[in-house]
């Protein structure tokens, strides 16, 4: 019996040793504040095909096929990527976005692609900016984040017109992004075109490698510039 | 009388009494007959149909249409001269059915099918004040809708300086139909161009319309075609200064 007291005793005074060590690490060590996590949100999915694109495929297997891409691309460079689907899966909007804020992720990207237009549409949210406050409403969460947004599409920007991509910003209201408090721009990924004349379409393996690639070095850039 | 058998004879005067009767009938339906012609022709004589008041045509204004072009992702006003009506809430039907119309011709810089019989109906209400934060205009986006929900509005967004909306500013509902809903085509850009030009054409045309919601067959709708969000408030100056 005195053996138990004393093994308590010290299990106690131990524990309560420990507790100044805990409270007076850096919080960089403790959460995510340290790490570099994006989101890839592969639009669409089960029973959601989205667009019917060109090459008869449906958007929801073009998002994924470019969200696994990017991911074992982000993963070889030392990125930790979350995505919101692996799978031909039905994820309800507000479960994504509740994906993307748990991750607490410095970038977030949400995947669509269509078959109007030109190379890449970059969307950041149309909420206007207001400052980050700790509970905000659900549905304008992504107004805390709406300047790093930018930046955030800037950098995307830079990137894939350094790789030839036809860019175009706008600014548009997609409940999935308008609920996620990171940084966040969705992407809508058009066949690649000179005029009238169609130079690569979304299924060809060399413009979606050059996509990714560029994204890729645009999350790089962005993770360089966040710390 | 009888011989072998019974003879039944008819009395002179029950003879004299059936031609009488008959004679009677004859009259009365003749008198009848004249009645019923004669009320007949009063009733077509009563009946005014000439035409009480001229059929009216409204005369031709001069309409702006803010038209989507899905090449460059630009909106461009037109001027188009259209019958508008008096009525606001039928101005701006016209409005957007004339917008829509040019949408669902072959030649359309922004194919959306259905034509002016998607938009049902148009409700200009007294608009909301909201929680509204003038948005920065440095991103060099082309489309930038500003929205804010008055259900959902920021709290720290409410506090800040906020310009009131002008008096006697407008919400107009515009309530779609769900034929044009399912037949638009997904993206985010397609779906996005075709709120900004509603929201844009309509404040063109009624100022006072300052903020625009939609509805699909009377019921909120959560995206156009899976992309772009209508259960929110936009603001349709932002759209038309784009």
């Amino acid at each position: 019996m005195r053996s138990i007291n004393w093994a308590l005793a010290v299990l106690v005074a131990g524990g309560l040793a420990a507790l100044p060590a805990f409270a007076q690490q850096p919080p960089s060590a403790l959460g995510p504040q340290s790490r570099f996590v994006v989101v890839l949100d592969a639009a669409h999915g089960g029973d959601d095909p989205g667009a019917r694109l060109g090459s008869g495929q449906p958007e929801k297997a073009l998002t994924l096929v470019l969200s696994v891409k990017l991911r074992s691309l982000l993963a070889a460079r030392g990125i930790q990527v979350v995505t919101t689907r692996e799978s031909d899966a039905t994820v309800d909007s507000n479960n994504r976005a509740e994906t993307a804020n748990h991750a607490a992720a410095q970038a977030c990207l949400i995947l669509h692609a269509s078959e109007s237009g030109s190379g890449v549409h970059l969307f950041a949210s149309s909420l206007a900016p207001a400052p980050p406050t700790h509970f905000g409403a659900w549905k304008t969460a992504q107004a805390g984040s709406v300047t790093r947004s930018l930046a955030l599409a800037g950098a995307l920007n830079s990137a894939l017109q350094r790789s030839g991509i036809q860019v175009t910003l706008g600014r548009t209201a997609l409940p999935t992004m308008d609920s996620m408090t990171c940084p966040a721009v969705a992407l809508e990924i058009a066949p690649e075109r000179d005029g009238q004349k169609l130079v690569a379409g979304l299924d060809n393996a060399g413009y979606q490698t050059r996509l990714v690639r560029a994204l890729a070095d645009a999350l790089l850039e962005w993770r360089s510039e966040a710390h | 009388m009888a011989l072998g058998g019974s003879l039944t004879v008819i009395p002179r005067y029950q003879k004299y009494l059936f031609v009488l009767l008959l004679v009677g009938s004859l009259i009365m339906a003749i008198v009848l007959w004249n009645l019923r012609e004669r009320a007949h022709q009063r009733l077509v004589a009563g009946e005014d149909s000439a035409p009480t008041q001229a059929p009216e045509v409204a005369p031709s204004e001069q309409a702006t249409l803010v038209v989507a072009n899905d090449s460059d992702s630009s909106l461009l006003t037109q001027v188009r001269s259209l019958p508008l009506p008096e009525d606001p809430g039928s101005r701006a039907r016209a409005v957007l059915g004339k917008l829509l119309d040019l949408y669902a011709a072959p030649d359309a810089t922004h194919p959306v099918p259905g034509g002016a019989a998607s938009v049902a109906q148009v409700f200009l209400l007294p608009a909301p004040q909201l929680g509204v934060v003038p948005p920065s205009s440095s991103h060099p986006a082309a489309p930038d809708p500003h929205f804010r929900d008055p259900r959902f509005a920021d709290p720290v967004a409410k506090t800040s300086a906020t310009p009131p909306q002008p008096s006697g500013s407008q919400l107009a509902v515009v309530n779609l139909t769900g034929s044009f809903v399912s037949s638009h085509p997904s993206g985010i850009e397609t779906e996005t161009l075709t709120v900004l030009s509603i929201c844009a054409t309509l404040h063109a045309n009624l100022p006072n319309v300052t903020q625009v919601r939609f509805l699909v067959d009377g019921e909120p709708h959560p995206t156009l075609a899976g992309h772009a969000d209508l259960t929110r408030t936009y603001l349709a100056s932002d759209a038309v200064s784009q």
